[in-house]
């Protein structure tokens, strides 16, 4: 078959494809020079500070700023009027601004609010207790349930799973800096994931066209799936900044960043899995429930990663005043694989089954990924000493500590989202790719230099990649590990139309036709003929006065990339069984995600994946107290997260090669932190021979589930 | 935060000059690690803040093996730690600084600063005062207790303790000296944490005009020594329980004990009970698990706590251990 026009070279031909490339802005990061929203500061630029409501569920009943206005140089704008019904702790109603940090604290702590309080409800984990909260939805079924539970060959496990609320405590929190540059021309720093999306999301609010709207984000502190919109404070403080005539820098506090900046909702279900004695999976029953605040919670999409034949399952939305939900990092996949892949660890345990062999068992289920399941399964299982550490429920071993393992498997979509660039070559040789996308810390610009780079035959320092700034051309938002996918796409198409035009412009000179020549390191030549050729400044000259400039696409001609991956983790882990304590000794991260453009950048996106994965398995959780309705741990000292003691080894392995390289390219962000907290909770039933119903695995949990039954 | 002024003054004398009679008028700066938190997050809102930088005599530590060690107030974790004549004679103290798992407080941190450090109740923090009440009832015992008092909590306090040192020290036998407009006084640290009863009362036996200058510590003579914390996470965390355990050995056997409990009741909490648990006896992994249950045997857990008695049982089952086991 010929190749397509637009295609990404074969495995001998790459010279920067899949090996390990350092992310080219980290001399900057770790010098201080790149500047995040937080860092801008503009002339004459007021600080805004947040009045929250301190309610959970309340009507507002007066405002009065009079005092806090008296204070100099103090500003105010009211975000909720008297009479709104404010739905969750920490909800906007004035903002101040203020020529410094510290006034403009004070000034909040001057304006008064009065609200009427009204009944909140902030826990869902029992779902007898929320009362009118809770709206079931219709229950969908396929096959034959009854039957297949009914089959005397039936093995059936029963059991209660699930996941709290957890934040997304980006490090670098939700804000921006709003200057109007005239009545009519509004610039905008923002902390976004969604760059060229949110002058037309600011736009209508604010009264002016999208056009007249520019958005800067040359470095981003993580976004996780909370970064979206433009939200309340981007809006408003648009406005507020016009009414005042200044800039306005407003970051949120780190207590208002958790409290309502970004909630993963909930998921916890009862669950009832069914399987003949040789393992076959028949089926499944479950009833599940979640919040994500006044809005309720979704179903998750349980059973996860395998098709169960007989299925039926119910769902309730609770609707809570917990702050609002928001994507974290593969929306719904972490607690759809807590739910489905305990469930089914407790059921390859009544089995006396090994998991691995049960998951190997059933991979026809695992859809059109069957074969790249059991690839994974078995490197997985490779890479954690599986066969030799691996044991049934219950380390009999004496003595307190109990070492357990645990598997989960996991599957995300991916495919490139749209995505538009230009690229520019020069008389001198120099090489820009512009296009409005961002980078949130994954190393999206170093994938695009890479991309330019292998195109043109050229170091990747030879390459100048201009993002983050909404002005260049339209680039989709970074959520759904659609970045890499659809910014390659684009810098590909592109970088090979500027290719051939140089091509043309020096073919004459080398005697040759434009389809005879390569650009290969750092020269154009005539293919297998490198006598015959040109440096690449030398080539340039010849353009004479008029660079090259093309535009990439997203999609566009030939396929560059495609969707689906699987996606196999296990946890290693040591319990004690005198305090309860969990320690991770190793992760494994087995993870396909098509052609892998830089080694480098990969592994550090899943590496970064397994340490969210074991914070959330561990230590994260939103506590919500429920007299006062509010969020008791708004701070990194008891919103815990992970440190570097508390890792222990990870080992990444990226699946290339054949079967996977011909994909294309396909997005990483979301599937490695999606099994963590199945494969942790797995290896410590695994340990102490007990479930622990619900992450995170915190020691009071785990002497519960001790006293009760297990080994202690 | 309102504005307040700032003093830097270069004497002990003159430190306390600048301190006013009532709590809150005036407040006294050591590494800032607390206070500055505090008065960012309005849990202390002060006129005048009164810096110890400049007072050298408290930066001093001093060691001898017949009268024990003076460690200046202002002596930062990280010196302690830098510290060869604490290390050989006081492991323990060198553990407990350990424990705090943070370069950054290690070098802002004080010694006196983390005697004088206020709770961690998140309510306490998140604005309903010392006592953690709403509507004049107390929120902890129906709500978030689990990192709450076990021990010492019928009330009207239920935070812990959260000083790193103070069980060691008091394991130890050691003093504070306290210095006010009056002159010097020094306190058995084991007498100077008691419990409040109302928001506005302080943790402590210091006046809002005196401040901590030194902590004494006898010679160990010999004496065994560890601490133990239950952490959940080996990064910088608050322990759920810890213990600090002194041993006088005569031979393989317990001559006296002393066993001081930390982060399970609103003071440092010594076990008479442990320590007699411990008395003329060899220790063993039993010995030392029966002086656990000793020092746990009164305790009264809340709603979400229960766990923490296991933890606290443990951490002094393996403080035993590792003091019998271990240095000096």
């Amino acid at each position: 078959m010929p190749k397509c026009k637009y295609d990404w070279p074969e495995a001998g031909e790459r010279h920067l494809i899949g090996t390990r490339i350092d992310r080219i802005d980290g001399p900057a990061k770790s010098s201080g020079q790149a500047k995040y929203t937080y860092d801008i500061n503009r002339p004459g630029m007021l600080f805004g500070k947040i009045v929250a409501c301190p309610y959970a569920h309340a009507k507002i009943k007066s405002i009065d700023t009079a005092e806090a206005e008296k204070l100099p140089g103090v500003k105010v704008h009211l975000v909720q009027n008297v009479g709104t019904e404010i739905q969750w702790a920490g909800d906007e109603v004035v903002y101040v601004a203020a020529p410094t940090e510290e006034l403009a604290s004070d000034a909040v702590a001057k304006v008064k609010v009065e609200y009427d309080v009204l009944p909140h409800l902030v826990h869902d984990e029992d779902l007898s207790k929320v009362g009118d909260r809770g709206k079931p939805a219709a229950e969908q079924k396929s096959g034959d349930t009854v039957a297949a539970f009914k089959d005397p060959d039936a093995v059936i496990s029963e059991g209660f799973y699930g996941t709290p609320i957890v934040t997304h405590c980006c490090l670098e929190a939700h804000g921006q800096v709003t200057e109007w540059a005239d009545a009519q021309n509004l610039k905008v720093w923002a902390s976004t994931q969604n760059l060229s999306g949110l002058p037309g999301a600011i736009a209508e609010a604010i009264g002016v066209p999208a056009t007249n709207i520019e958005i800067f984000t040359p470095y981003m502190g993580g976004g996780f799936g909370s970064k979206f919109g433009p939200d309340r404070w981007g809006i408003e403080c648009s406005k507020f900044s016009k009414e005042v005539g200044k800039p306005i820098k407003m970051m949120l506090e780190r207590d208002l960043e958790l409290m309502m900046a970004g909630s993963r909702p909930s998921h916890y279900a009862k669950v009832r899995v069914a399987a003949k004695k040789d393992g076959t999976i028949t089926a499944w029953e479950s009833d599940s429930w979640s919040t994500g605040g006044p809005a309720g919670g979704g179903k998750p999409p349980i059973p996860y990663v395998f098709n169960i034949p007989n299925q039926v399952t119910r769902h309730t939305s609770v609707s809570t005043n917990t702050g609002p939900a928001r994507a974290w990092r593969a929306p719904n996949h972490p607690q759809s694989a807590v739910l489905t892949m305990c469930a089914l660890d407790d059921l390859a345990a009544k089995l006396n089954m090994d998991p691995i062999e049960f998951f190997h068992k059933n991979a026809d289920l695992a859809s059109e990924r069957t074969e790249v399941y059991r690839q994974e399964l078995r490197k997985a299982a490779e890479l954690a000493d599986w066969q030799k550490l691996w044991h049934p429920r219950g380390d009999k071993t004496p003595g307190h500590i109990k070492r357990g393992l645990g598997v989960s498997m996991h599957t995300w979509g991916g495919r490139g989202h749209n995505s538009n660039c230009n690229v520019t070559v020069n008389p001198d040789g120099s090489v820009e790719v512009a296009l409005g996308s961002q980078d949130l810390g994954t190393g999206t610009r170093t994938i695009i230099a890479l991309t330019a780079a292998e195109t043109f035959g050229l170091p990747i320092e030879a390459i100048t990649v201009k993002i983050g700034d909404s002005k260049y051309p339209a680039s989709g938002a970074s959520g759904g590990s659609t970045t890499v996918g659809g910014v390659s796409a684009s810098t590909r198409r592109g970088t090979i139309d500027a290719r051939d035009q140089l091509f043309a412009a020096v073919a004459p000179g080398l005697g040759a036709q434009p389809d005879q020549l390569e650009a290969v390191g750092g020269k154009i030549q005539v293919k297998g003929d490198s006598s015959k050729s040109l440096t690449w400044k030398q080539a340039c000259a010849k353009l004479g006065v008029k660079p090259v400039q093309v535009t990439g696409k997203n999609p566009g001609l030939c396929e560059l990339g495609s969707s689906g991956v699987g996606g196999v983790e296990i946890a290693d882990v040591s319990i004690d069984t005198e305090t309860g304590l969990v320690k991770i000794n190793k992760m494994v991260c087995v993870q396909d995600c098509g052609l892998v453009l830089d080694l480098k950048t990969a592994e550090s996106q899943c590496y970064g994946a397994l340490i969210m994965g074991i914070t959330y398995s561990l230590f994260e959780e939103k506590i919500m107290d429920a007299t006062t309705g509010r969020m008791v741990n708004p701070n990194m000292e008891f919103y815990k997260l992970a440190g570097i003691g508390d890792i222990g080894e990870l080992v990444v392995h990226m699946m290339t090669g054949p079967g996977y390289d011909e994909r294309g390219v396909i997005g990483l962000g979301e599937p490695p932190v999606i099994s963590p907290g199945a494969a942790i909770s797995n290896a410590v039933a695994n340990a102490i021979g007990v479930r622990i119903p619900t992450i995170p695995i915190t020691p009071d949990k785990v002497l519960a589930a001790l006293e009760k039954g297990g080994m202690a | 935060m309102q504005a307040f002024e700032y003093a830097s003054p270069t004497s002990k004398e003159a430190a306390v000059k600048l301190l006013a009679s009532e709590w809150g008028e005036t407040e006294v700066l050591a590494g800032g690690t607390d206070l500055l938190s505090l008065m960012k997050d309005q849990g202390s809102a002060p006129k005048r803040v009164v810096s110890l930088a400049a007072v050298k005599e408290l930066k001093a530590i001093e060691y001898n093996p017949s009268t024990g060690l003076r460690l200046g107030a202002l002596v930062t974790l990280r010196e302690l730690l830098d510290s060869a004549e604490v290390r050989k004679p006081y492991p323990a103290l060198i553990e407990a600084a350990e424990g705090v798992r943070s370069p950054q407080l290690h070098s802002m941190g004080t010694v006196g600063g983390d005697l004088l450090q206020r709770p961690r109740c998140w309510y306490y923090r998140g604005g309903y005062g010392l006592l953690a009440q709403m509507d004049g009832k107390s929120l902890v015992p129906d709500g978030e207790n689990q990192y709450h008092a076990i021990l010492g909590n019928s009330g009207p306090a239920y935070f812990v303790n959260p000083s790193s040192f103070a069980p060691i020290l008091i394991a130890l036998g050691a003093k504070v000296r306290l210095f006010g407009p009056g002159g010097a006084r020094d306190v058995s640290l084991d007498k100077f944490y008691g419990t409040p009863t109302s928001a506005d009362q302080r943790e402590y036996d210091l006046k809002p005009n005196e401040i901590l200058t030194d902590i004494l510590v006898p010679a160990a003579g010999g004496a065994k020594m560890a601490v133990y914390e239950v952490r959940q996470k080996e990064a910088l965390d608050w322990p759920l329980a810890a213990a600090a355990v002194v041993l006088n050995l005569d031979g393989k056997t317990v001559k006296s004990a002393r066993v001081v409990l930390g982060h399970v009741a609103p003071t440092p909490w010594p076990s008479p009970e442990a320590e007699a648990a411990l008395a003329g006896k060899t220790v063993s992994e039993s010995v030392a698990e029966e002086a656990g249950k000793a020092a746990l045997a009164k305790a009264t857990p809340l709603s979400k706590n229960a766990y923490k008695v296991q933890l606290a049982r443990v951490a002094v089952k393996r403080a035993v251990l590792a003091a019998a086991e271990g240095g000096a």
